[in-house]
């Protein structure tokens, strides 16, 4: 849906297609009274459509809130089941070598949408919660400073709120490979690199292999 | 490695998925509660005019259509120097966005002179009947408006001027012209339904 005052640009169209459609009604409504009104319904309709349409509209691209301090590099990393997984701590630990790293790790929600629609989101944010937890305590574990929060159910929005407050200075966005990916199916990594001015590193974790190699490990 | 974790002092963060950042949320909010205001001023316009059926003006009451034309033409403009002002900011003008305050600051306030002579010389009182009474509750609540419109728009004039706002930091002009061409679109539906239909 379009928001007429989502920006001062957008309110100023809604200025000068109030003025259009008015003077449309008033001449109509000056002619004869119910060609004013059917103008006025037709205005409506339009409306309503130019509101709707505006569906595909693309979000404005956002940017980091705050700046890093010096040497310190702010990474901003967001993953839901794969943030546990090896390959993610890897890259984390390679972006951090010979920087001060300030590491926040986003993970969305899991509530379903229909539970976001009810306000029900507890269980799947307590689930989310625990993954996260765990992850956290895997990153100490090897030397990386990080905290996490629960973010939207929706990655893109979990970003965009996570960049409002965190400085972030590059994304990671960890996924499932190809083919096992809801993320990767919806082009989350490829719509976050045209939404977000930041660079983006995009970490494929396979679970399943990474569970085999411990079990071959042990 | 070095530790750098931030420590969060305070009360716990607050939920951040609206969806819709917090600023712009507020306005939305704000300007929905403004338009049922109006909303139930206009239902009263409908329940007179048109379920009623009386006629609009009375007999013997004359609205003054070609002054409130003007101001109407005054205030339409003044949208467009709001909109100068902060597409100047934006692009590191400084004076183009003093300019375009100041020059949105003097069409307001001659919108809402004209309207209080427009209500000194009108020649009927909101206590004389309904019409008069919705014309002046309709116009008066715009009128209101404008007068809160202007006040935001002096502190962001008096900001400009003492050099506030860079171009990737205008966040306060960008509201206060967000709210200006709402008081904009509401006038233009009140002068075309009381004054002209």
């Amino acid at each position: 849906m379009r928001n007429p005052l989502r920006s001062e640009q957008e309110a100023f169209r809604w200025v000068l297609l109030t003025v259009a459609a008015f003077a449309l009604i008033v001449i109509g409504g000056l002619i004869n009274r119910w060609l004013g009104l059917a103008v006025f319904i037709a205005v409506i309709i339009v409306a309503l459509w130019y509101m709707t349409r505006g569906r595909e509209e693309r979000p404005l691209p956002v940017r980091p809130a705050a700046r890093p301090g010096e040497n310190e590099r702010r990474i901003l990393v967001v993953a839901n089941e794969t943030v546990g997984g090896g390959a993610l701590r890897n890259c984390i630990r390679k972006k951090s070598e010979g920087v001060q790293e300030n590491v926040l790790v986003v993970s969305p929600s899991l509530a379903s949408p229909m539970r976001h629609w009810a306000s029900d989101e507890g269980p799947g944010r307590a689930e989310a919660q625990e993954r996260l937890d765990a992850s956290l305590a895997l990153l100490r574990q090897a030397g990386i400073s990080a905290r996490g929060e629960v973010g939207d159910a929706e990655p893109l929005q979990a970003i965009e709120d996570a960049l409002r407050t965190f400085g972030a200075e590059e994304i990671i966005i960890s996924t499932h490979p190809e083919g096992k990916s809801k993320w990767l199916e919806r082009g989350v990594v490829t719509e976050a690199r045209e939404r977000f001015a930041l660079p983006i590193t995009h970490v494929i974790v396979d679970v399943d292999e990474e569970r085999e190699d411990l079990v071959e490990d042990d | 490695m070095a530790a750098a974790a931030e420590a969060h002092h305070g009360p716990p963060v607050a939920h951040q998925s609206s969806r819709v950042s917090r600023e712009v949320l507020g306005m939305l909010l704000f300007i929905s509660s403004e338009v049922m205001l109006f909303g139930a001023f206009f239902t009263a316009y409908f329940f007179v005019r048109v379920v009623n059926g009386y006629a609009w003006p009375p007999e013997g009451f004359h609205l003054p259509k070609f002054v409130a034309g003007v101001n109407t033409m005054i205030l339409v403009t003044s949208s467009f120097t709001v909109h100068w002002a902060l597409q100047s900011i934006r692009r590191g003008n400084r004076t183009g966005l003093q300019s375009g305050l100041v020059l949105t600051l003097l069409m307001g306030l001659t919108f809402l002179l004209t309207q209080i002579i427009e209500y000194a010389r009108i020649g009927f009182a909101p206590h004389d009947n309904a019409f008069a009474t919705i014309f002046f509750s309709l116009t008066g609540l715009h009128g209101a408006h404008v007068f809160v419109g202007l006040t935001i728009l002096l502190f962001v004039t008096i900001r400009a001027f003492r050099g506030h706002f860079l171009p990737d930091h205008h966040h306060g002009v960008e509201l206060a012209g967000i709210y200006w061409h709402f008081v904009d679109v509401m006038w233009i539906v009140v002068y075309s339904t009381v004054y002209l239909l």
